[in-house]
């Protein structure tokens, strides 16, 4: 494991943190977690509006840097620390990471957020707010399943964990153990699953494994 | 110019993702084939369209063998694979603000005002709703933005020079403006990146008025 100053602001459900922490785990980088209630509304203490402006984790201080939004924060540990490379070189494959990464952090998670869901559960019950999780859950899902068909291997984009893992991980976890959801449709999605079970890095980013974890 | 062979890029006028594309594309002096995929006659499920992205939005980016569809992912393909007039500067903290700018417009705001979601928020809930909830979200972010560029921001997002936080920042005020009427006098910082944007003849080019399938 590297010495490092890192300090990770993050909140055990969150699948944003969950990526990251997978990321420093797969880079063997030591940090601080720094637990952010987000049930509680800690994410708007003055502290954290300062760190981070639109009150989401993560948020990766790096001594005099401050590092906030999943995508950056993995983008500059990838640069600052190069071990264990979470791209590949190929740039197709890049590509094909860069694309699976949003379909994830732009069409599914901003869509079933806590505050979004809190929205549409005040609005209409706990009913619709299930169905408008699973239709955006499903309606990526699908579109990862084929944008995947031809370029995964033991993992997303082949024989080995790149960008694309670290985006699925967390919100195939999240599908399943949060909104229960049958996957049966999606089975590439479902055998990355049981691959990413396998690995200590990715289970030991999960959210029942972190100090703030509550259960519920 | 570039004269390799041709780029193509699915389209349509008023998309903004494809819009940052359309600015990218220029600031990079890179000549493209346009083709346009129109939203309002469901261009877009069509089974050729769907093909290149399941998702079945525009804008996607086709370069000789590779498809690449979502804004984020074609800017970062385009990046890496053509480096002049580079998107992201190479300082780590405003590499990382640029990325953060970019995807708090892209997962953050976006999605949750483009033209399905707010259809949802109507039917469900009423047009006043939905101009409620487009207000909301839309000021959320810029108020986020403003908060994150203020300190950092000169004639453009992080300094002097246009970076990847102008190439989504200009084309989401521009529909904020027009198309939400969000009064963007509330956000100073941003108001000024977007007039300086919209000095630069590469950006004059990207509006939806002056792409090839606009209905005037």
């Amino acid at each position: 494991m590297e010495e490092t100053q890192l300090k990770l602001y993050s909140y055990w459900r969150s699948s944003c943190s969950c990526r990251v922490r997978i990321a420093l785990n797969l880079k063997r980088l030591k940090y601080e977690y720094k637990a952010v209630n987000l049930v509680k509304g800690e994410q708007f203490s003055p502290e954290f509006s300062k760190l981070n402006p639109l009150n989401f984790v993560p948020a990766l201080v790096d001594g005099d840097i401050v590092v906030a939004d999943s995508f950056a924060i993995l983008m500059y540990l990838e640069e600052k620390y190069p071990q264990h490379p979470l791209l590949p070189q190929d740039l197709h494959k890049r590509a094909i990471n860069y694309q699976a990464a949003n379909i994830v952090s732009a069409n599914i998670q901003p869509l079933q957020n806590l505050v979004v869901l809190k929205y549409i559960e005040e609005k209409c019950g706990s009913g619709e707010r299930l169905t408008w999780v699973k239709h955006h859950i499903e309606k990526g899902f699908a579109a990862l399943e084929k944008l995947l068909k031809d370029h995964a291997g033991k993992y997303a984009t082949g024989d080995e964990v790149f960008l694309a893992d670290l985006f699925l991980a967390p919100q195939i976890h999240a599908a399943l153990k949060r909104f229960k959801m049958d996957m049966t449709e999606f089975p590439l999605l479902l055998r990355l699953n049981d691959a990413y079970n396998e690995l200590p890095a990715f289970q030991d980013a999960m959210p029942e494994k972190q100090p703030d974890y509550v259960p519920s | 110019m570039s004269s390799s062979s041709k780029l193509v890029l699915y389209s349509y006028w008023q998309s903004s993702c494809a819009w940052r594309v359309r600015f990218a594309l220029n600031l990079k002096g890179l000549a493209y084939e346009y083709r346009s995929v129109n939203l309002r006659k469901g261009e877009q499920f069509s089974p050729e369209f769907k093909k290149l992205n399941p998702l079945c939005f525009v804008p996607v980016l086709v370069d000789g063998d590779i498809v690449v569809s979502d804004s984020f992912a074609i800017l970062l393909y385009l990046n890496e694979k053509y480096p002049q007039n580079a998107l992201l500067p190479s300082d780590p903290q405003l590499r990382a603000l640029n990325l953060q700018a970019s995807n708090i417009v892209s997962s953050s705001m976006q999605p949750l005002i483009m033209q399905s979601i707010l259809k949802y928020i109507e039917d469900k809930f009423g047009p006043a709703e939905r101009q409620l909830w487009v207000r909301h979200n839309t000021e959320k972010g810029f108020q986020a933005l403003e908060k994150l560029l203020k300190d950092y921001a000169g004639t453009y997002a992080t300094g002097e020079e246009v970076y990847m936080a102008d190439v989504f920042l200009a084309p989401q005020t521009a529909v904020a403006e027009m198309r939400f009427n969000i009064d963007m006098s509330k956000f100073p910082t941003l108001n000024g990146i977007y007039k300086s944007c919209k000095d630069l003849p590469e950006f004059q080019a990207s509006v939806p008025e002056r792409q090839p399938d606009a209905e005037l």
